[in-house]
């Protein structure tokens, strides 16, 4: 057990060092983000109240599509050079490399995320009521389970030749779930107009909504499925 | 070979009287609907399609792992004509919900868990679908539609259940507690679900012959280029 998790620590080393020499993927997304935040203030007015209805939305609309960018990326860069045959071979359990890939993905995100929330905080003016220990958690669950099952649809469109157009059409019906759980939570957490009625603050109201539930099922279910599968994903 | 032709013909015949049967009960035998007249008739296809579009993706995802654990050509073509057809029939239940929703809640749309979660299986499976156009070999093809298969049917409850939360208005017309309508509506009910679990089964079988005739095609092409 401690052998397959050094194994995956491997693999997270490896993508985090071939990121950080190119530093390619977090910064495209990091922008794209940040561009979608800016194109959306401009769609709809910061300055008015009605924003902050669809704030949460647009959030994790611009932290979503970042992130099927950098998704795309993950498993296409192994097609040069054979570097995925070279993966293969490796004496490992085929599922570390799902583990290892999906690791990195969950930092590249969760960097891009830490880098625009301020930014995005600041320019829809929404910093006095934030509640920022329990949006934290909300973001590390959301774009876990995004996170698992893009690695996952990665691998599997991958294969194909027309895998950028291919992963989010897999990719967004399957997250849905992520997405409805995510923006309502997040709706709740910075008090938007468009929260389902009124909620007692701290933990326990928070808990007392279904959608944290539905994270951590979606997050636990979308572990399970990979481990179970993944080895009929990456078949030479 | 003849008597398999003659199954073949008295499925395709019934599944033709059973269609008549429940256009007959449907339009003629079920009495009209007080509040929202004729309209609601169309309520009987609705509900036959709805019933078989799921079983359609459910038995994709058995098929799925019937190919996952056999490697057999049989259970990737059963997966593809079962996508195939669900999809046809989940996009006839999302019209005719439309227009029975028109008429009842005076909306063609409504973001109820039921009508949202058809959408979103009508999604999965155009992807499932996508996929499987975008690979050529038919191995990889079989393989990573199949796996593609179980994830998207495995997360339909969650699907479900997080939209419920989100929003709901749908008519419960079936509950445990007995069925909430006229006693001379069951027939067409009854009479339409079985006329489209018959049809699944026929456009089912006829898909997969297709797939089948096609590859018996190939092969003969690579037999004669081999002369």
């Amino acid at each position: 057990m401690r052998a397959y998790w050094r194994q995956v620590g491997w693999i997270l080393w490896k993508e985090l060092r071939a990121e950080w020499r190119t530093r390619q993927t977090v910064t495209s997304m990091a922008i794209f983000a940040f561009l979608v935040i800016v194109v959306f203030s401009f769609a709809f007015d910061p300055t008015r109240d009605v924003t902050r209805q669809v704030l949460p939305g647009i959030l994790w609309i611009a932290y979503l599509f970042a992130a099927v960018l950098g998704l795309n990326r993950s498993f296409m860069v192994e097609r040069f050079n054979d570097s995925l045959l070279g993966l293969l071979s490796a004496p490992m359990d085929r599922s570390t490399i799902y583990f290892g890939k999906a690791a990195a993905n969950l930092l590249f995100v969760l960097l891009v995320e830490a880098l625009s929330l301020p930014v995005f905080l600041a320019l829809y003016d929404v910093l006095p009521d934030l509640r920022l220990e329990e949006l934290l958690l909300v973001l590390l669950l959301g774009t876990l389970g995004f996170v698992e099952v893009g690695t996952f649809l990665s691998a599997l469109s991958a294969n194909s030749r027309s895998s950028e157009l291919l992963l989010p059409l897999l990719l967004f019906p399957v997250a849905l779930p992520v997405v409805i759980a995510s923006v309502q939570l997040t709706a709740v957490l910075l008090a938007a107009p468009a929260a389902a009625g009124a909620v007692a603050p701290g933990w326990a109201g928070l808990w007392s909504l279904p959608w944290l539930k539905v994270l951590l099922v979606y997050d636990g279910v979308f572990l399970l499925l990979p481990f179970l599968l993944f080895d009929y994903v990456l078949e030479v | 070979m003849h008597r398999r032709l003659f199954r073949w013909r008295l499925a395709v015949a019934a599944a033709g009287a059973l269609m008549l049967l429940a256009l007959y009960f449907s339009l003629v035998y079920a009495p009209t609907e007080r509040t929202m007249g004729q309209v609601q008739r169309v309520f009987y296809f609705h509900l036959g399609n709805a019933w078989n579009a799921f079983l359609a993706f459910f038995l994709v995802m058995v098929a799925s792992i019937g190919y996952l654990k056999t490697r057999s050509r049989r259970w990737d073509i059963y997966a593809e004509a079962l996508a195939e057809v669900g999809v046809v029939f989940t996009t006839v239940v999302l019209i005719t919900g439309s227009i029975w929703g028109r008429a009842a809640w005076n909306t063609w749309w409504t973001w109820d868990p039921r009508l949202t979660t058809t959408l979103v299986l009508w999604f999965i499976y155009d992807g499932y679908l996508a996929l499987r156009a975008s690979l050529e070999n038919w191995e990889t093809r079989a393989r990573l539609s199949a796996v593609y298969g179980i994830v998207g049917f495995v997360n339909v409850p969650i699907v479900f259940m997080s939209i419920r939360w989100w929003r709901t208005i749908h008519p419960v017309v079936i509950s445990l507690s007995g069925m909430d309508m006229d006693p001379r509506m069951v027939p067409a009910m009854l009479a339409s679900l079985l006329a489209f679990t018959l049809l699944l089964g026929v456009c089912t079988v006829l898909r997969a012959q297709i797939s089948q005739s096609a590859d018996a095609l190939q092969s003969m092409k690579d037999a004669f280029r081999q002369d």
